[in-house]
């Protein structure tokens, strides 16, 4: 934790004082702004190189209760060799399994580069004691995770006791170890952007190492909006303490158009030094499809269709 | 004189069951026989195209999968449809093709009339393409005919209404999806027919209409790797060889172009020209003296 924040953390009411001392966020101005850079227009070389960036930051995803060692192989396959009829095509960033699933997406990944990542903390509600998401932190860990990704308790959280949402993710920082820490904040649950942006603050000074909007499992995920939002605040937190810190929209993108408009919001929001997989993701399953479509595109001419890609 | 304003009509696409302008933002002239501006239509890009095969693919499941019965019914409720809007028709038609009132209706009759035979045959066509084959073994051997996929249709560019109906009608007759590339010329019959579709049960994307120039649409159609089958009536030779290699490359169905007389009794060959045939061979066990063992 950067010291420039230890008096805000003091106490439960000095963290409160800070974060409701942020700027109030203007709604439609964040909306209208996302919007407005979601009209850019990349093509050719350009949509070439947002394509294979796209690919390289994704967390290929499955996260389903009928997750299967079989599937979790076929997954940690598909991110070392996306299209098999193009070895070019780069590598995603990682797999997202659940904890049970590790040893077995690390397995099939092998030496390959491609990061295993975890969700834990009671993933998606965090409905569960400390010791208990501890316990899944630890066990993913010790499983081989490289990077965890935690949720926040949003009951916490809604109820304004922002201390005891700081406290958990600073102890699961801690249990992770080496493993990156991924927090994310279930927007869809925190109901306004206001709120939005003071999670990303406890997320950045508890020492997330990304900030990630969603779980995938509720009404509103990733929006443009919401993103750019996150954007706003690791680059405001790295120009105050000069830390960067990562940012993963997940849920909801599922075409090449959407990918590449958040690389536009990346690349205008925090800048350049954010368009590398180590600081940028996509939480995602059926857009790694349709990139590899859009790629196939760009290389013979021709529309691909989902019979050339693999089913998931 | 009236004092009204004049109400012009926007026509628009017909894709995924619902009404856009071009991705494009184009629109183009359509005028009648005489040379008058009738109307605007939209100048469809390659990626309305894309997009129409993509509403295409996601409605083949449903449509497909729909019993005959219920094709039947969905294809005849069009043609009620239709008969509702016929005035509408016979004063596009006629405007279009610059032919009599009375000419106009008589294509529209036999139009619709074609619609409700070819909604007849959803539920017989498995009957009569398809049945048990005899084979040397002890095996039931069925055969059954079984929709291509997304069809891309090049509508005949002269006959704007009823060559239309003729030609789109058999496609999804089947359980077909289809991409329909309207007449060049005369568009608006086709916009039309859409707003028909999308009031008269048929799923969105079954049906998805384009407007615009035929050689530029039907391009990246015929190479699309998504589309399974091309039906050529309405392309010139040029065009239609050029689009029958582009479409050799996923071994697309291909129905070639041929002198068609629209008013004659169809025949079956454009409900069989996008089907293939499954067989499905069942042990019986053997044969005894009294005959079948099932």
């Amino acid at each position: 934790m950067p010291t420039a924040f230890a008096d805000v953390t003091a106490s439960d009411s000095t963290l409160r004082r800070f974060l409701h001392g942020l700027p109030g966020v203007d709604a439609v101005g964040l909306e209208a702004r996302a919007a407005s850079l979601g009209t850019r227009s990349i093509k050719t070389t350009a949509k070439a190189y947002a394509i294979d960036l796209a690919i390289s930051m994704i967390d290929l995803t499955t996260l389903e209760g009928a997750d299967t060692p079989g599937k979790v192989r076929a997954l940690g396959a598909k991110a070392v060799n996306p299209d098999p009829t193009d070895r070019g095509t780069p590598r995603t960033a990682a797999v997202c399994v659940y904890p049970d699933m590790v040893a077995t997406a690390k397995a099939a990944v092998g030496d390959s580069g491609v990061k295993v990542a975890s969700v834990a903390t009671a993933f998606p509600a965090g409905r569960a004691a400390i010791d208990v998401k501890l316990g899944d932190v630890r066990e993913a860990v010790a499983a081989g995770a490289d990077e965890i990704d935690m949720v926040i308790d949003r009951g916490a959280f809604l109820a304004g006791d922002y201390m005891t949402v700081f406290e958990q993710i600073r102890a699961v920082k801690e249990a992770c170890g080496t493993a990156r820490l991924k927090v994310i904040f279930e927007t869809g649950e925190l109901s306004t952007y206001d709120n939005i942006r003071r999670a990303s603050w406890i997320g950045m000074i508890a020492g997330a190492d990304f900030i990630k909007t969603s779980t995938g499992k509720v009404g509103v995920n990733a929006t443009p909006a919401n993103t750019l939002l996150m954007l706003e605040a690791v680059r405001d937190f790295r120009a105050q303490t000069g830390v960067q810190i990562g940012v993963k929209p997940a849920g909801g993108i599922r075409s090449t158009k959407d990918a590449v408009k958040f690389l536009v919001l990346v690349n205008e929001t925090a800048g350049p030094d954010w368009l590398d997989s180590h600081w940028f993701r996509f939480g995602a399953s059926s857009l790694l499809n349709d990139l590899l479509m859009q790629r196939q595109k760009l290389a013979t001419g021709r529309y691909s269709g989902p019979d050339y890609v693999t089913v998931d | 004189m009236s004092d009204r304003l004049t109400v012009l009509k926007t026509y628009k696409l017909y894709v995924g069951g619902k009404f856009p302008r071009s991705e494009s933002g184009r629109v183009y002239e359509v005028n009648d026989s005489k040379g008058r501006w009738l109307a605007n239509a939209p100048l469809a890009s390659r990626k309305d195209a894309r997009d129409a095969v993509v509403a295409a693919r996601k409605a083949f499941g449903g449509w497909s999968g729909a019993t005959a019965y219920n094709r039947g019914q969905v294809l005849y409720r069009v043609a009620e449809m239709l008969e509702g809007r016929k005035d509408q028709f016979v004063r596009e038609v006629r405007d279009a093709e610059g032919i009599s009132k009375s000419e106009a209706a008589a294509q529209v009759d036999a139009a619709i009339d074609r619609w409700v035979w070819y909604a007849g045959w959803t539920d017989k066509i498995a009957q009569v393409m398809g049945g048990a084959n005899p084979v040397a073994g002890p095996f039931f051997n069925l055969s059954t005919p079984e929709p291509t996929g997304v069809v891309t249709v090049v509508a005949p560019q002269e006959s704007s209404f009823l060559g239309l109906v003729s030609v789109l009608a058999p496609v999804i007759a089947t359980g077909n999806t289809a991409v329909v590339i309207a007449s060049e010329r005369f568009p608006l019959p086709a916009l039309s027919l859409g707003e028909v579709l999308a009031t008269s049960d048929v799923p969105g994307g079954v049906v998805n209409i384009l407007t615009g120039k035929t050689a530029e649409i039907a391009a990246p159609l015929a190479a699309h790797q998504d589309v399974n089958a091309i039906d050529l009536t309405g392309a010139d030779a040029g065009l239609a060889r050029e689009l029958e290699v582009a479409a050799a490359d996923n071994l697309k169905r291909v129905l070639r172009p041929q002198a068609v007389d629209f008013s004659a009794d169809p025949g079956t060959h454009r409900l069989t020209a996008f089907l293939e045939t499954k067989t499905v061979w069942h042990p019986t066990g053997s044969l005894g003296a009294s005959g079948s063992a099932y």
